[in-house]
Parts: structure tokens; C-alpha cells; sequence
């Protein structure tokens, strides 16, 4: 039987199974059991900024979304897998739930974000967060609550 | 409390997680959460902290386990109240 473990925001980061193209997120800047804050810069030459929009790039919506997913939900998922199930955690994949995102600015290809989430709850594997995610000048570009849970696949 | 004030509470928490609202209309005892109502799994989670919530109860990860039907809903908070 595997040691529960308490793994380092270091540790988290490249457990974190997404990988270019669809990996949003660069650095894991805080992570405890309440609280994760990830940082991402979005690289222009990212495939779908051709098509949204032609001439007029801008972040998609639900990239953002995972993005936020991807600084939130998933580290969570990820060092509570470790503590709670440590057994299994290495097969555990967090899978989006459920999200409900007001959006208020755009992300332009280039820029820089920071998304803060709070833990809401962590019960049955499932993770919920209150999640921000703002650029570096403090502009809030979406926030809301979003939920996941680890899936052994 | 009476078991079908205790239903009636239950029935409201998971309207919102509802797909097949028919269904719920005829919801009973014997109504299966996720096969009839067409909760989705995930959400059994949120329904289970919001009975906490509204009944002032804890209820354990394994209990969850035993909720299959309305009725299990009802059974399980009448046990915990």
C-alpha cells in the first residue's frame, strides 16, 4: 500500500498530463490544500488563434475555461489524489464536471495570466473551485465555479 | 420529521440536477436518481452537500454508496436526523 503523500506545487506541475497543444498553464505559483494559483502566457503561434478570428486573434472562451481547469481543478485533483487515494493516484484523471464562467475582458495572444481559485469542496474525488482569472495589470477576464473529478481510465 | 416532508425537501434539491423533468413530476420512493431522473453521477456530490446543507446532517462517502432511490434519500436523512 502506497504512503499518503503531501506533494509540493514543483511535485504537481508536471503531473499535470495535458501537453502542447493543449496545455495551458506554466507555472504552479501556490498550492494548498484550500487555495492553487496558476499562471499561464498564451503563445500566438497556438493553432486556433488563425481561425479566432482571421486578422483578429482572441483568446476562445472555452480555452479559457480550461485554462482554468488546468491552474485549478486539476492541481487540486492532482495533490489530493496523493493524499487520499495514493494507491491509485497515478492512474487518476481529473475530467472537467461542470463550470459556470462570466466572462468580462478578452485574452490577447502574448499576454499573461494569473488564475487564483478557492476550494469550494473536495468529496468523492470530486473537486470544486472558485476561480479568477485576471491579466497582469489586475483586469478580471472570468471568473466562476468549476468542478471535476478524478476518473481512473 | 415525516418521511414525505423530508421526500418533498429531497425532491427540490435535486430539481435542478434533473435532465427528465417528466419524470420528475411522477417521482417517488422507487425512482431511481440516475436512471429515471437522469441525474448525472458527478452531481451526486453537490446533492449530497446540499442535503447536508438543508437538513443541518453529516452524511459519510461510504452512505452515498447506499443512495440509489428517492426512497434511499429518505431513509438515509430520517437516520441522521
Amino acid at each position: 500500500m502506497a504512503d499518503s503523500r503531501l506533494l509540493t506545487r514543483q511535485e504537481v506541475l508536471p503531473l499535470i498530463p495535458q501537453r502542447y497543444p493543449f496545455r495551458f498553464v506554466d507555472e504552479i505559483l501556490e498550492l494548498t490544500d484550500e487555495r492553487v494559483v496558476g499562471r499561464y502566457s498564451w503563445d500566438p503561434e497556438l493553432d486556433f488563434y488563425k481561425g479566432h478570428f482571421p486578422g483578429n486573434p482572441v483568446t476562445p472562451g472555452v480555452v479559457l475555461i480550461e485554462c482554468m481547469g488546468q491552474c485549478g481543478v486539476v492541481p487540486l485533483g492532482i495533490y489530493f489524489g496523493y493524499r487520499d487515494h495514493p494507491d491509485d493516484a497515478e492512474k487518476l484523471t481529473t475530467f472537467f464536471t461542470d463550470a459556470a464562467v462570466d466572462f468580462s475582458n478578452v485574452v490577447l495572444p502574448g499576454q499573461t495570466v494569473t488564475v487564483e481559485s478557492t476550494l469550494v469542496f473536495y468529496r468523492r474525488r470530486k473537486v470544486q473551485v472558485d476561480s479568477e482569472m485576471k491579466l497582469d495589470d489586475g483586469t478580471i477576464v472570468c471568473s466562476g465555479k468549476l468542478a471535476g473529478m478524478g476518473v481512473t481510465l | 420529521m415525516e418521511a414525505t416532508e423530508i421526500q418533498e425537501r429531497v425532491i427540490k434539491i435535486l430539481t435542478p440536477y434533473v435532465k427528465d423533468q417528466a419524470a420528475l413530476a411522477s417521482a417517488g420512493p422507487e425512482t431511481n436518481i440516475l436512471e429515471d431522473l437522469k441525474v448525472n453521477s458527478a452531481r451526486l456530490v453537490d446533492v449530497v452537500l446540499a442535503f447536508e446543507d438543508e437538513f443541518d446532517i453529516e452524511i459519510a462517502d461510504e452512505d452515498v454508496d447506499t443512495v440509489n432511490l428517492v426512497g434511499d434519500c429518505v431513509t438515509l436523512i430520517g437516520q441522521k436526523l
